[in-house]
């Protein structure tokens, strides 16, 4: 019999709830079944947009939901007890969920009728993405107290979806996606407390979401050992006897870290060769896909843009003959090799993991992340030296200039009106809301976190009174704290090949530095609520290992906050990392208040990137600058030059 | 001349009254190794301690590595800054023995308000071992003259906690309870330098305790002149905040105690070890015997007036060299 389809989804969201809810209701009506919601970052990190720390953030990355009114708008017209909403959002997952549950109620849809998922892993956070909020500890309780309200109120929800795709984003291996998430699910699992006669319900409805390179016949292989050691974790640590309850349910977003600005044209095979691996083998094919746009690396994609992903997965599943056969690996001493090859070494890591202490042990003792930004290292290294081939960037890289890029902007932008916006529609909100039911309302969440009661109730009272993310979020901020986590670069260390490389620079460091009369000091700095750090590590790594003295804060500093650091450390120059395209509202206030060069890094638009350097940026990089070492000599003349040292 | 006499005067008043950047281009100034810029730097230094109220403390935190000395530091800080005081900060940081560079990474667990009293530099160290660069103790110099309370925290990994007793007055050792490191520091005689130890991390509970314990045993055995400073073993854990506290007030006890007397010694030491320094750097072992040995170069600086920097310049032309 022919396999079912998988869901097919988009990841999006942007600007405000009314145009996301516009965007949802044309994709679907284009065959998606399925929706995926992206939330700007202030709602991810639980701040309302009026924040100081929101600037230049809300409706960036995704929609910004502050209270019920906003959620409200969001689903309007969209019948929820039919839908399957995937929620990426994870430090106020708790908070996101009480308002989905309050709106369906406000529709008179039942809790046990509502189906989707909340990501709400927040281990990956730490070591990737970089929304967390809270301390790992009280995180994770946070975690188990939505999963054990949910497998009683919300049965058929998903209420974790334990992802290994944002460890493959950051450059983990096969082996590293494979073993930390599942370490990460058992961490979760542990936690769970639960009569025994739940454990099997609560394992089956754990969720996977993971990632898909594009070496596609080892990302098969990953998925095949990811869904045997499941099996057998369920079996043997948790005694799970029902078969259903022990399957390894995932989803996808395939790469995006192999996706390359230069000929952009070229992701849209590698989007499609990447969605093989999750797809060929029914064993362990995917229950969900989504696909990023070929044009992720330039900026936001437009709806045009998605749709052409959609349509690579609606080609895949009903134009191909994929769906029509069992397993076609069943039997290849290839593929079983492969599998056993990296199911062996992911059994290694784990144990490694849990005689450290456990997942949440190696996230605090920073071991981890120091094997992730390692690891991103020597990926980065590998495309450097041309070891690793990738089409137009350091192979082939000469040929016609790019039809998808010509005329009219090719990305999207979002109008900056948006967040003022939704300040505006936020402060109404305030003010139009009851009082007393607010007060009271927080006063019971604070009440059940104070008696460490589970907070879900609480919350969707929350939801109905008209709280705000903000006033929800420090709430829970008061009694957990605030939580920032190991960079991961004090330690680590930049591979050996580079090694003669850096050598000639670190000579022309060391001259400059000379000159200058002390070492040439440099601050990275991350401003915004933006978590994606690695970029800003390999060039912290990078940057020391050819000699510099290097401040690193990690992420989440104000703009004040980086300007006030630059001048108390005497740095030469500052180096920013902004991935969320707030790069606008932060960069230039940085570089008007410095007395040194400030750059930029990150995904910026060419239009963008000259209006930076006409308000005073000195250099822009972005996904297409590759080579770290270039950067790094063109920073180190960029301070010079501008100290007086030739 | 006139004119960069009154942009210098400017500059120290400026550094004196807590201006930031201010503070900032004297840090500049000094940090340059360029041989030329060290006449400028000894001026610059003069006027600065000459400015500098005498009661001002310089408090060294050490430690090995995984302690949690900048979380110490940082509950530390925020206690001054909340009973008014200014404080400045120098953070080092090991210096990668490979490249010569380094990742300074304390301030990433430093989070103050822009609009506070505080002003943290980090400074990568001499070398591996954490040693303090000569750039950290003219840094003091500096920071001392902005702020009430300066703290310096260095990586105790052996050289530094050497150091440190040449640039601070009153030394906090910071251990974390099970490390084995505690007896490594009784055998090497570390244990001699500090005034005020922390068992750190003491929520840690019965680990902790029974550190606390080898430690108060040690000190017990060591013999103290009447009226000498015994060092007060502190359990302290900056994650509940048990602890900062008396933390805090033996430092100030300390500081009470070195009033009567011992202050001048401890500034004496600190001023023979800076100029010894940097008059081995320059001009070696054979520049010291030009100057007729150690011990009679130790007792020129002592008895010279004026900086650390005057003092090697005087050195210098007892030896007969240019400075």
């Amino acid at each position: 019999m022919a396999d079912r389809p998988w869901i097919f989804r988009t990841y999006s969201g942007h600007s405000n709830a009314r145009a996301s809810n516009a965007l949802y209701r044309q994709n679907l009506a284009k065959g998606q079944t399925g929706l995926s919601i992206a939330f700007d970052l202030p709602t991810q990190t639980g701040y309302d947009a009026d924040h100081p720390l929101a600037a230049g953030e809300v409706g960036k990355v995704g929609v910004p939901i502050g209270s019920i009114s906003d959620m409200e708008q969001l689903f309007e017209g969209i019948p929820l007890d039919q839908m399957n909403t995937s929620m990426t959002i994870n430090a106020t997952a708790a908070w996101l969920l009480a308002l989905y549950v309050a709106v369906a109620e406000r529709h008179g849809v039942a809790r046990g009728a509502l189906s989707g998922t909340t990501q709400n892993d927040i281990v990956k956070e730490y070591l990737s993405r970089g929304t967390y909020v809270f301390p790992p500890r009280p995180s994770l309780d946070l975690t188990r107290q939505t999963i054990e309200w949910t497998v009683e109120q919300v049965p058929k929800w998903n209420p974790i979806n334990i992802c290994s795709y944002h460890l493959q984003e950051v450059g983990a291996t096969p082996v590293q996606e494979v073993a930390f998430a599942l370490a990460n699910a058992m961490a979760v699992l542990d936690s769970v407390r639960v009569p025994r006669e739940k454990l099997g319900p609560v394992f089956g409805t754990i969720s996977f979401f993971c990632n898909a390179g594009i070496r596609f016949i080892e990302e098969t292989c990953k998925m095949r050992a990811f869904t045997r050691m499941w099996e057998r974790i369920g079996l043997e640590r948790y005694g799970v006897t029902d078969e259903n309850q022990r399957r390894f349910r995932y989803g996808v977003q395939v790469n995006s870290l192999g996706l390359t600005e230069a000929q952009p044209e070229n992701n849209v095979p590698r989007i499609a060769l990447e969605a093989l691996g999750v797809t060929l083998s029914r064993d362990a094919r995917c229950r969900a896909l989504q696909l990023p746009a070929w044009n992720e690396a330039l900026g936001l994609p437009r709806p045009w843009d998605q749709q052409w992903s959609l349509r690579i997965q609606q080609i895949l599943a009903y134009e191909t003959d994929i769906l029509d056969y069992p397993d076609i690996f069943e039997g290849s001493k290839v593929i079983e090799k492969k599998t056993a090859e990296i199911e062996t070494a992911a059994w290694a890591e784990i144990r490694r993991i849990e005689e450290q202490g456990g997942v949440i042990a190696a996230v605090e003792s920073g071991y981890m992340k120091r094997a992730l930004v390692e690891s991103n290292a020597r990926r980065v290294a590998m495309i450097e030296s041309g070891e690793r081939f990738v089409v137009g960037v350091n192979r082939f890289e000469h040929g016609e200039p790019s039809k998808l890029v010509q005329g009219e902007s090719s990305v999207m932008s979002v109008d900056e009106s948006a967040g003022r916006e939704q300040v505006a529609r936020l402060r109404a909100h305030r003010a139009s809301r009851n009082k007393t039911e607010v007060e009271g309302a927080l006063r019971a969440l604070r009440d059940a976190l104070a008696s460490g009661a589970n907070v879900m109730e609480s919350s969707v009272r929350c939801a109905h009174a008209g709280v705000t993310t903000g006033e929800w979020s420090d709430a829970l901020r008061a009694v957990y704290g605030e939580y920032r986590a190991p960079t991961g670069v004090d330690a680590a260390a930049a591979p050996r090949s580079d090694a003669v490389l850096l050598a000639g620079l670190r000579k022309r460091v060391d001259e400059v530095s000379q000159k200058l009369g002390r070492r040439l000091k440099l601050l990275v700095g991350k401003p915004g609520l933006d978590g994606h750090s690695s970029g800003a590590e390999q060039i912290a790594i990078f940057a020391r290992d050819a000699g510099l003295e290097v401040v690193y804060q990690g992420i989440r500093m104000t703009t004040d906050e980086i300007v006030t650091a630059a001048l108390q450390e005497g740095v030469h120059l500052i180096g920013l990392s902004i991935l969320s395209g707030s790069h606008l509202a932060l960069a230039p206030e940085i570089a008007r208040r410095s007395r040194v060069p400030v750059i930029v890094g990150g995904i910026i638009p060419e239009e963008d990137a000259a209006k930076l350097r006409a308000e005073g940026v000195a250099a822009v990089y972005t996904p297409r600058d590759y080579d770290v070492l270039r950067i790094l000599r063109e920073m180190v003349e960029i301070a010079a030059a501008a100290h007086g040292v030739d | 001349m006139a004119s960069t006499d009154a942009a210098l005067e400017t500059l120290v008043r400026g550094v004196c009254a807590g201006d930031a950047t201010a503070i900032a281009d004297a840090l500049a100034r000094v940090e340059d190794t360029r041989p030329d810029a060290l006449e400028p730097t000894r001026v610059l230094v003069g006027l600065l301690e000459a400015a500098t109220p005498r009661e001002r403390a310089v408090v060294g935190l050490t430690g090995p590595p995984g302690a949690g000395k900048s979380t110490l530091a940082g509950a530390l800080v925020a206690g001054w800054l909340a009973e008014g005081h200014g404080v400045g900060m120098v953070a080092v940081d090991p210096t990668s023995r490979r490249s010569g560079g380094a990742l300074l990474g304390d301030r990433a667990r430093l989070r103050f308000r822009p609009d506070e009293r505080v002003f943290v530099r980090s400074m990568a160290a001499r070398d591996q071992l954490g040693g303090l660069a000569p750039a950290t103790r003219a840094a003091v110099v500096v920071l001392r003259a902005a702020f009430d309370t300066v703290l310096v925290e260095t990586v105790g990994v052996g050289q530094s906690e050497i150091d440190i007793e040449s640039v601070a007055e009153t030394i906090v050792l910071v251990l974390q309870p099970g490390s084995g490191d505690t007896l490594q520091f009784m055998k090497a005689g570390i244990l001699e330098i500090p005034d005020v130890l922390v068992v750190h991390k003491w929520d840690l509970g019965a680990q902790a305790t029974r550190t606390r314990a080898d430690l108060e045993g040690w000190l017990r055995l060591t013999t103290l002149e009447p009226g000498a400073w015994r060092a007060p073993v502190i359990g302290a854990s900056s994650q509940t905040g048990e602890g900062v506290a008396e933390v805090a007030r033996a430092i100030a006890s300390h500081r009470e105690h070195l009033a009567h007397g011992e202050l001048d010694t401890r500034r004496t030491r600190a001023r023979v070890a800076w100029a010894l320094e940097l008059f081995v750097r320059r001009y070696g072992s054979h520049g010291i015997e030009r100057a007729g040995g150690s011990a009679a170069a130790e007792a020129l600086i002592a008895a010279s007036a004026g900086s650390a920097l005057d003092a090697f310049s005087a050195l210098a032309r007892r030896a007969g060299l240019s400075a």
